[in-house]
């Protein structure tokens, strides 16, 4: 069945913007809904077509008149973030008003939904974060497996969270279908990530003797996931990932910036430094992220979910350096060059 | 303004990808070569070393995702262990048939030496000796993982931790798995117990053969045990180090560094005979008794081998 009126929440960044976008390019669909408690940019809202936006605070009892005056059927909650950055409503701003929108958030949205008689699907975009990240856990992760200890704090801890009050939710609204789906890391021209600006730095801090694992997801994948999700009922949880790795290490190479290796005891200082700088977030569970990298395992995605991730990681991850013109620090011409004229050089000698 | 020139925001050739374009030069590189007919061995190997090099710098290489870099240990690694393997141990690989050419299988194998190099000279010999070169993915201690630059290194040389469900991905996957279930309780082991094989684990490869159907092939390591002779155990230190044990023998840490060489003992591995798994059903995984007889069964095979292989060698460095 397709939904009818959906709502869309975290519509002022990226990922609920452009879903919002993209629901409203198609005519089946007589209502969308967008909210955010700050207003998208322009250029966003444009895009947005005839999708309404709405401006409330998830924080606040509002969202559950919205979704009864609307009549919602289907609510995308995919505004749980991990980048503090304009996470806050307006004039805030930082690590606790992030948790804060996405803990409390998702508990109002949830009690909204299960008060709702209307509401038949619910979407939500969580993240591979709530896996942890440690030396002792597998490889690859599939959809069954816990975190090796839940994370101590931080938007780990956050998703861990916000997962149990859906579980929690699922258990109490057994006719709303639930689809649950876990992100590995996006990244894509377009989106702003804590990892795309990470990888933007000129000399990229890494920890020394640590080289993680790093599992992406295309910008446009992650859309046509959610939009699946919203159109035909698929319960269920869900890794959404790139085939593929890169290790920290190669994609650093990749965008031809220089590895900055620093003593696991220094990390904290200098993600401090950065964080104040406003250059990029540094926190804790991503140093650990750093650390150990984590990789989910995506076949549920292919078999029961029925999606084929267009872009594998390493097409994501050099269409993001395309996409954003990084210029690099040492740039791959000047090594191919450098090779020819050794070979030439040695060929002469011969 | 001579700097404007260099920021190319929109490649010349327009539609191929950074990756076409770094892969461009290599393509040339061999007719290039090939229009000589007198091309000397050197000029080669330089060639290879440079796109090496630069296929390394432009991270132009692939990882599986478990991290391993199948380019960076055939290139930087094997090449650093070879000697080791052919002039200093003059490993002797016996039975190497009993590896499958393809598909996933067990290697399980006795554990000694202090330091894991036994493990290594496996993967080498499977990667060097065997027609199908194959590469040996082994399941590690998660201690490992936790040292930093060693626990990065492992997984890019193709280990994994020891835990059922990266055993079970691998295997399924067709990939040759080696396992040593003794864990620290072989590898420290005193140089008095030497080729008393110790208990081995719980028998969880067993479980992860069984679930997998793969083939369990017994494998069994003379002449790592007389490489770093241990005879004592300085409990404290380990413990200040977190180490499961802090090794004395005759030359560390009398020695200091120079102790760390091994002795050179002359080595011989073993390949047994594959015992299948793929007549029991896959749920037998879950039937102890079953997981206990054939863990009892595949010790019992490298136990009788090593004792064949010790009769049969008259001097631990000579053979």
């Amino acid at each position: 069945m397709p939904p009818s009126t959906v709502l869309v929440t975290g519509a002022s960044r990226f990922v609920g913007g452009q879903l919002a976008a993209r629901l409203a390019a198609d005519s089946t669909i007589d209502r969308i809904l967008a909210v955010d408690a700050v207003p998208p940019r322009q250029e966003l809202l444009r895009r947005m077509g005839r999708a309404e936006f709405v401006r409330a605070d998830l924080r606040n009892p509002l969202i559950a008149k919205v979704i009864s005056t609307a009549r919602v059927d289907t609510v995308v909650h995919a505004s749980i973030t991990a980048n503090p950055r304009g996470s806050g409503g307006p004039g805030r701003n930082g690590r606790s008003a992030m948790k804060e929108m996405n803990v409390i958030g998702t508990m109002q949205l949830l009690a909204a939904c299960q008060k709702s008689s209307t509401v038949t699907r619910l979407v939500v975009k969580s993240t591979g974060a709530v896996y942890g990240a440690s030396a002792l856990d597998q490889a690859v992760f599939t959809e069954r497996d816990e975190p090796n200890g839940i994370p101590p704090s931080g938007y780990a801890k956050d998703a861990v969270e916000i997962e149990g009050y859906i579980r929690g939710f699922a258990r109490r609204r057994q006719d709303v279908d639930v689809t649950v789906l876990r992100f590995t890391n996006i990244i894509g021209p377009r989106i702003d990530t804590v990892l795309g600006r990470y990888f933007s730095l000129p000399v990229v801090p890494t920890v020394l003797g640590y080289d993680p694992r790093v599992q992406l997801l295309h910008e446009e994948d992650a859309l046509a996931v959610l939009e699946r999700a919203t159109r035909a009922p698929l319960p269920g949880v869900f890794n959404v990932g790139g085939d593929g790795v890169l290790l920290l290490s190669q994609a650093i190479r990749r965008v031809g910036r220089i590895p900055v290796p620093i003593p696991e005891l220094a990390v904290a200082t200098v993600g401090w430094l950065l964080r104040s700088a406003q250059l990029v977030d540094y926190s804790p569970e991503q140093i650990r992220f750093l650390n150990f990298g984590r990789v989910l395992d995506t076949t549920r995605l292919r078999t029961e979910f029925g999606f084929v991730p267009r872009w594998t990681t390493a097409q994501a991850f050099d269409d993001y350096l395309r996409g954003r013109a990084l210029r690099p620090t040492i740039d791959p011409e000047w090594i191919t060059t450098a090779e020819r004229c050794l070979l030439g050089l040695a060929s002469r000698l011969r | 303004m001579p700097e404007a020139r260099v920021i190319r925001l929109h490649r010349p050739d327009g539609g191929a990808t950074d990756s076409e374009r770094r892969r461009a030069p290599e393509a040339v590189e061999p007719a290039e070569a090939a229009e000589d007919q007198v091309t000397p061995r050197w000029y080669g190997d330089l060639a290879d070393l440079l796109a090496f090099a630069r296929r390394r710098l432009c991270g132009d290489y692939g990882v599986d995702e478990f991290g391993f870099d199948p380019d960076l240990t055939d290139h930087v690694l094997f090449p650093l262990l070879r000697p080791l393997y052919r002039s200093w141990f003059r490993v002797e690989t016996i039975g190497l048939h009993h590896v499958p050419a393809e598909g996933g299988a067990l290697v399980v194998a006795n554990h000694s030496g202090t330091l894991p190099l036994d493990a290594l000279m496996t993967a080498v010999a499977v990667r060097e000796a065997h027609p199908a070169g194959r590469h040996l993915r082994m399941l590690g201690a998660d201690l490992l993982f936790r040292i930093p630059l060693l626990g990065s290194l492992a997984r890019k040389s193709g280990q994994t931790l020891a835990c059922a469900p990266d055993a079970e991905r691998l295997l399924t996957s067709g990939e040759l798995v080696g396992v040593w279930p003794e864990g620290f309780k072989g590898i420290g082991k005193l140089y008095r117990d030497r080729y008393k094989l110790q208990r081995f684990g719980r028998g969880g490869f067993v479980s992860a053969a069984l679930r997998t159907q793969a083939t369990i092939i017994p494998c069994a390591i003379v002449g790592a045990e007389e490489i770093y002779p241990m005879i004592g155990d300085i409990k404290p230190l380990a413990r200040l180090f977190s180490t499961p044990y802090f090794p004395v023998t005759p030359f560390f840490p009398l020695l200091g560094p120079l102790g760390m060489i091994p002795l050179p003992s002359k080595w011989y591995i073993e390949f047994g005979e594959p015992v299948r798994t793929d007549a029991y059903a896959p749920d037998s995984a879950e039937d102890p008794m079953l997981v206990f007889n054939l863990t009892d069964q595949i010790r019992e095979t490298i136990q009788q081998t090593l004792y064949r292989l010790l009769i049969q060698r008259r001097n631990p460095f000579l053979g």
